[in-house]
């Protein structure tokens, strides 16, 4: 039998994403798939995955690269005319399709994202330096060469002008309390994992 | 008649008396108009000018008064005299606020308020003070017909107005479609619930009122006589037939679903595919349960397919199914929808739609379907198989593509069609046939004619008229209870598709109608919209020719003819319109305050220059309803029109006898305009068929002005409304310059 337009992707959707709840009160009016700046640039609109997540089609919702596009930039909030929190469920969507690891693998902005995050649980604060480091080195030695070239005349710019120390390479400073941001992240995936159904 | 005594009085006020030169208006009224008093009053419409003409009628015995003011419709409360006869002259909007200012206009300005004295004097003279309807009301009963929500609505609101009520149901038990219902659309509140239907519990009051007489299990078998003077044949089950009397009739026969059969491509007739009556029965059985279908099988999944034979879903114009949206089907479906998430919210629950259609506060209540998790999606379904497994072959127009659902049950949306009766076009067209002896024909007019609601003994037909789709009668933009059968108001679905709350406001508002009708029946007053009129068509019959234009071009089917085929007026049936005055070739049909004569003495009266003046003279005959209005407006806005122009009001385009062309055009008028309301199917003309009948009438006045060697742009015809106060002016602008160009009729110094 099938699955098509049963209520169970919508009811796992409701379950796990942030403000997933709202989905089933979107009217396909398509004022957000009309706001968004990078629409043309989407292959499903907003208006399109909320449809796509009532029509059962999980795969293709969670393997899709279109939430990962959002700016948040809250044009489509600001003019939805049901106040969906369409951005939020953006984000909502891509954190769950990554956790379930279903997200393109090679998403810019999902691995921008995690760069981010493993920088900044390690000391409690952005080292924008190895940050930038890695982000040009994500694509391996030789591009991340390329890319550190490309970028060294503002690299020497921002050393210049103090903005950037080139010994935070050696680790940077952190936060006062170090271990304890780590354990506080922990305790909150570990309570999040455990609402969600997602702990080993 | 030489008890008749004329008067005239011109008001100087509001500044009529600082741009027009009142002495001479005054002497034309005297010398030309031959009234025996003229006065003038600085405030005409004050208690102290009204006081002089009160005064002058009761001492000095005037009969006729011709007032020189503002228009005839503005102070009618103070200038209301019914007791003598009145005309009035347009001086303040028709003159002084419509003349350019200054005082190279002085002198065509002048001679526009002298002629509208002139008119205003000969006018009176014809005028005779109407003296109401001789046949008078003899009853003041409402017949209800149809017992469901309309009907039983209008039964209980004309009860507790006050009126008696005859209430005859078919079926065995009032209630109609909402007794089949589960529940109703909300009307109050949050809008959020369905809410109980209160079929039984208005039943129950219709049954308990002292007032309302039931008849179920009964049907008319015949209906004769007009407003005020209904009889009612009803025949009863037993093969009893019971006579009653009414004085107005409202129809509220309501819908019957389209048959589901007819859909075969969508399911229809194959095992668990339902329409929405069929679910309602589902969810009563159930009462609040597991909604189970014919087999006994629990429903876990259900598909709603909107639109099912509807909005031309054969194909627009193709003629299949209805061509029509039912207005409440949207909302009924987010309803049903409900029965099923209320009882058990895993159960699968999809509504289909092309467009979600759900008037007033609908967007709550489908917001709340969809809180309950109901999945609406956009899709056009192509076909739909029953069974065990109904499958629902869609395509999904958000996402682009062909979709199948699979669902225990699924229920389409079928539309509403009307119970209006015989369709009056087919029967007349059999009618014609069967009256030249053909008994094949006879045969099918008794078949017809059995299909018939309200068994009207009208030589127009059994039923009221109807429109596309089969809708019984409705004047819709302006007057919508209002049918062309005077006394008889459609109310609930059987007029328009609509919803249970709409049935309900309808139903109200035409038992308002039909007490307005039956008390002014009574009073010997026309119906709506004249409805204070005492004045009824009378006609001089040792002239008539017996054309039958007269009965045939009445749009209220108030005339009837006798056995020697001359008309027979049925007044409290007549809207006083005045197009049975209009079609009459020898001109023997008129009204007390309104006639032939009237209107003909005002075109005589205008003082027509000759053709060395450059002055050319436009008729304009409009509507008064309307294209009046609008130019009055035109007026308070101060929007200027040329002063070449004299202006008649009349009752209705269709009331215009061409008698009034020819004479104008004979005294020398240049050019005439006629201004009716908007005709066809989205017609707003207040008598439905005048506008329409003139323009026809009008088309056909080319070969008299051939006769005549008068171009054919003498004669023009428009169509204002209301609104349209900066339309006339221009009208009138545009035509005076072509009259212009085209130079003065040549009929000039002949009249």
């Amino acid at each position: 039998m099938s699955q098509a337009y049963k209520n169970d992707f919508l009811k796992e959707v409701e379950a796990n994403v942030e403000d997933g709840h709202m989905v089933k009160m979107c009217m396909q009016c398509g004022v957000c798939a009309g706001s968004c700046p990078l629409g043309p640039h989407w292959e499903h609109s907003p208006q399109k995955i909320f449809m796509m997540i009532r029509a059962g089609k999980r795969e293709e919702v969670l393997k899709s690269d279109s939430m990962w596009m959002c700016t948040s930039c809250y044009n489509c909030i600001v003019r939805c005319p049901r106040k969906l929190p369409i951005t939020h469920i953006m984000h909502g969507l891509a954190n769950y399709s990554h956790r379930l690891g279903l997200a393109p693998d090679k998403q810019p902005t999902r691995e921008i994202a995690k760069l981010f995050w493993n920088n900044i649980v390690k000391t409690g604060r952005v080292n924008e330096l190895t940050f930038s480091l890695a982000m040009y080195f994500k694509d391996g030695f030789g591009q991340g060469v390329k890319n550190a070239m490309a970028m060294q005349g503002i690299g020497l710019g921002l050393v210049k002008a103090k903005r950037l120390n080139p010994m935070e390479i050696l680790g940077g400073h952190s936060c006062k309390d170090k271990s304890g941001i780590q354990k506080m992240v922990a305790k909150a995936r570990e309570i999040e994992d455990r609402r969600r159904g997602l702990a080993k | 008649m030489a008890d008749n005594k004329f008067a005239a009085y011109i008001c100087s006020g509001c500044g009529i008396g600082d741009v027009l030169d009142v002495k001479a208006l005054e002497k034309v009224a005297q010398k030309e108009g031959k009234m025996a008093v003229v006065k003038n009053h600085a405030f005409l419409c004050n208690s102290e000018g009204v006081q002089m003409i009160r005064d002058d009628i009761a001492n000095d015995g005037v009969t006729h008064i011709c007032i020189a003011a503002c228009s005839r419709r503005a102070k009618a409360e103070a200038f209301s005299f019914p007791e003598v006869a009145l005309s009035r002259a347009n001086l303040r909007e028709g003159v002084m606020w419509v003349v350019a200012q200054g005082s190279d206009h002085d002198e065509v300005r002048q001679e526009m308020a002298e002629d509208y004295v002139r008119m205003g004097c000969a006018e009176v003279k014809k005028m005779k003070v109407p003296a109401g309807s001789p046949t008078k009301a003899e009853s003041k009963r409402i017949l209800v017909v149809g017992g469901g929500m309309s009907g039983m609505t209008a039964a209980v609101a004309a009860a507790e107005t006050g009126y008696d009520v005859v209430l005859v149901e078919k079926t065995g038990a009032l209630g109609g479609y909402a007794a089949k219902m589960m529940k109703r659309v909300p009307f109050v509140g949050s809008y959020a619930e369905a809410q109980p239907t209160g079929a039984a519990e208005l039943a129950a009051k219709v049954m308990a009122n002292s007032r309302i007489t039931v008849h179920l299990n009964s049907t008319l078998a015949e209906t004769a006589g007009s407003p005020g003077r209904f009889t009612a044949k009803i025949a009863q089950e037993s093969g009893a037939v019971v006579e009653e009397a009414a004085g107005a009739i409202i129809q509220a026969t309501g819908f019957t679903p389209y048959d589901l059969n007819k859909l075969p491509e969508l399911g229809g007739g194959q095992a668990n595919v339902v329409d929405q009556t069929g679910l309602e029965a589902f969810a009563r059985a159930a009462n609040g349960g597991a909604i189970k279908r014919a087999d006994g099988k629990e429903v876990k999944s259900v598909v709603f397919v909107q639109c099912a034979g509807q909005r031309g879903a054969g194909g627009n114009g193709s003629g299949k199914h209805l061509e029509y949206c039912s207005g409440h089907c949207c909302g009924t479906s987010i309803k049903q929808a409900m029965y099923f998430k209320d009882q058990n919210p895993d159960i699968d629950t999809v509504v289909m739609y092309q467009d979600l259609r759900v008037p007033g506060m609908g967007e709550d209540f489908y917001r709340s379907a969809q809180q309950k998790g109901v999945i609406f999606t956009k899709s056009k379904v192509n076909g739909v198989t029953g069974g065990n497994s109904c499958k629902v072959s869609a395509r999904d127009l958000i996402l682009d593509e062909d979709v199948t659902v699979d669902a225990d049950l699924v229920v389409l949306a079928t539309g509403q069609v009307p119970n209006a009766g015989v369709n009056l076009d087919e029967w007349t067209a059999i009618n014609t046939v069967a009256e030249g002896g053909d008994e094949a024909a006879k045969q099918q007019r008794s078949e017809l004619e059995s299909t018939s609601v309200l068994k009207l003994k009208y030589r127009q037909g059994p039923d009221m008229p109807q429109f596309k789709y089969g809708f019984a009668d409705s004047h819709f933009i302006c007057f919508p209870y209002e049918t062309r059968r005077t006394g008889i108001y459609a109310a609930g679905p059987v007029r328009r598709p609509m919803d249970m709350y709409q049935a309900q406001e309808d139903a109200t508002g035409a038992a308002l109608k039909a007490i307005q009708a039956v008390e002014n029946a009574s009073a010997g007053r026309a119906a709506h919209p004249r409805a204070w009129d005492l004045s009824f068509p009378q006609a001089r019959l040792e002239g008539c020719t017996q054309c039958k234009r007269c009965t045939v071009e009445c749009p209220f089917g108030a005339i009837d003819e006798d056995e020697r085929r001359f008309p027979v007026f049925n007044e409290s049936r007549c809207r006083r319109c005045g197009t049975c005055m209009g079609a009459c070739p020898v001109r023997v049909i008129s009204f007390e305050n309104y006639s032939v004569d009237t209107v003909g003495s005002q075109v005589k009266a205008v003082n027509v220059p000759d053709e060395f003046e450059e002055k050319p003279r436009v008729l304009i005959l409009a509507c008064e309803n309307d294209a009046y209005p609008a130019l009055d407006m035109a007026g308070v806005q101060r929007l200027t029109y040329s002063a070449f122009v004299r202006a008649i009001p009349v009752r209705c385009l269709g009331s215009v006898n061409t008698i009034w062309i020819t004479d104008a055009l004979n005294s020398g008028y240049d050019g005439i305009i006629l201004m009716g309301c908007k005709k066809g199917d989205d017609y707003q003309c207040h008598f439905v068929k005048g506008s329409e009948m003139a323009h026809y009438r009008m088309s056909k006045i080319g070969d008299t002005l051939k006769q005549m060697s008068l171009e054919p742009e003498r004669v023009v015809t428009h169509e204002v409304a209301i609104t349209d106060h900066a339309v006339v002016a221009k009208i009138i602008n545009e035509y005076v310059a072509q009259l212009e160009a085209l130079g003065p009729s040549p009929m000039k110094g002949f009249g």
